[in-house]
């Protein structure tokens, strides 16, 4: 253990040393740390507006959209009032098509019936007369009378 | 028998605890030390070549380093060295500012500088003792320590330089003021003044010396148990972090530290395997035990597993100690500026 030059040898490699760091690496480093400490709070305060910013635009949304379906809700049900509307127009249309056609119809199965009967009364008169002769022609014969008069019932 | 390879344990053991002598010898002039008791002879002029080529080369590897770092350093996305480089830096400034409450811009660097450089003087100690001393020794280099702050020169040469910069900045802050705190404290009567300036002086003077002394006795005495550990398991020689302890017995002096080596490189080549997955960790440790068991047998794997064990426990203390030197620096220095 003996104390010689070597403690003036290490002190001055001490302070060439210490002066080397200062100069060369402590500044440097402690900069470029310094300098990213802050781009990272930038970059996490940006972040944080980001954030609020997007909140923001999606209550925005959700307003919008509540509008919109609002907006929806009562086209929907103007749409629906509006259909009823012509349900209820179509049905008391229908009605009275239904009563005109249904009256039509009547009116035309009236004029048949009166045709038909106009016919059948043409033809009785025909056959009444056509009965009425062969009655005239044979009148003598009351059998063969009483005859005639039945045949000519059983064809009406 | 000195530059010779050691017989004895004690010899074993004074060797190690020998520096590199170059210095003024009464009757050789300026030369290299034959042995303790000639460098003693030198007296001051002297100068222990490995502890300052040890010293001054982990220096020149801490500069490099950070200046890489500090090189590289980007506002962006920091990687690799830069990270690593950085988290110490913000460790330090985060003890400085907790602890330092002046301006001072020399502080900062001042406590990097310190801290890691001890470190790195400290971290020394965890290579195997025999490993470099012993490969020195096949060319001719006869003492080799290569832990500096197991010497008293670098740790006193560095807490003097601490002191100087305490007085610098009393004088330079507090003017006048420096001397009333010597003289005038803790008995504030000016008939006390002798008796002030003894006790102030003396607690002045207690700083350095407890500072430097203290990583001193904390690095040998853990230099001290990894040669005792060596000389009881594997006299002779030994490695410290991976391997077991040499084995004089089996094979020739000169022929152990190549042997070891060899041995050293296979283990660490196994493992280095192993941590690319090439190898599974089973086959690892079963093939660093084998290599280690051929090389020393188990006494020496006995050896080599209280040398690893110490060794782990060393890290703790290798970093303590530098913390230690670096916070007591920046105390004192705090305490050189604040004004009472």
């Amino acid at each position: 253990m003996n104390i010689n030059l070597t403690l003036f040898g290490q002190m001055v490699t001490f302070a060439f040393f210490v002066w080397f760091c200062m100069k060369f690496v402590w500044p440097i480093i402690i900069e470029a740390m310094e300098e990213r400490q802050k781009k990272i709070a930038d970059g996490l305060d940006a972040a944080d507006r980001a954030l609020r910013d997007l909140e923001l635009a999606q209550n925005k949304a959700t307003d919008q959209m509540k509008e919109a379906k609002q907006e929806a809700a009562g086209i929907i049900d103007q749409a629906n009032k509006r259909a009823n509307q012509i349900i209820d127009e179509a049905k008391v249309q229908a009605v009275a098509e239904g009563d005109r056609l249904k009256a039509a119809a009547e009116a035309d199965i009236e004029q048949e019936i009166n045709r038909a009967k106009e016919e059948l009364r043409a033809k009785v008169a025909g056959l009444a007369l056509a009965g009425a002769e062969k009655v005239l022609e044979a009148s003598i014969d009351e059998k063969s009378n009483r005859a005639l008069v039945d045949k000519l019932a059983a064809q009406l | 028998m000195a530059g010779e390879n050691p017989a004895t344990t004690t010899e074993y053991i004074q060797h190690h605890l020998t520096n590199l002598v170059y210095g003024n010898h009464p009757e050789n002039g300026w030369s290299f030390a034959h042995g303790a008791q000639e460098a003693s002879e030198m007296g001051f002029m002297a100068i222990h070549v490995d502890s300052m080529a040890w010293s001054i080369g982990l220096g020149i590897l801490f500069c490099w380093l950070f200046r890489t770092a500090a090189k590289r350093a980007t506002t962006g996305v920091p990687t690799g060295l830069l990270n690593f480089v950085e988290l110490i830096v913000e460790f330090i400034d985060g003890a400085v500012k907790d602890s330092f409450h002046g301006r001072n811009k020399m502080v900062a660097p001042l406590a990097l500088t310190i801290f890691v450089w001890i470190f790195l003087m400290n971290f020394m100690d965890l290579l195997p003792v025999d490993l470099i001393p012993e490969l020195l020794l096949l060319t001719g280099v006869s003492y080799q320590k290569i832990v500096p702050s197991t010497d008293p020169n670098i740790t006193l040469g560095m807490a003097l330089g601490v002191f100087v910069l305490m007085l610098f900045y009393s004088i330079k802050i507090k003017g006048t003021g420096f001397i009333s705190e010597l003289t005038m404290h803790p008995f504030n009567h000016w008939g006390f003044i002798p008796i002030n300036l003894f006790m102030e002086t003396v607690g002045l003077l207690a700083k350095p010396f407890s500072l430097g002394l203290r990583l001193f006795g904390n690095m040998y005495a853990g230099e001290m148990i990894f040669i005792l550990i060596a000389t009881t398991f594997a006299a002779g020689a030994g490695a410290g972090l991976i391997g077991g302890g040499l084995h004089a017995q089996l094979f020739g002096e000169e022929t152990n530290a190549l042997f070891w080596l060899v041995i050293f490189i296979l283990v660490c080549s196994v493992c280095g395997l192993n941590l690319k997955g090439k190898i599974s960790t089973g086959k690892t440790v079963l093939l660093c035990i084998v290599f280690m068991a051929i090389g020393g047998g188990l006494t020496a794997l006995g050896g080599g597993l209280m040398q690893w064990g110490w060794a782990v426990f060393h890290i703790l203390v290798i970093t303590l100690q530098a913390f230690i030197f670096m916070v007591l620096t920046v105390v004192y220095l705090s305490m050189a500026h604040e004004e009472h």
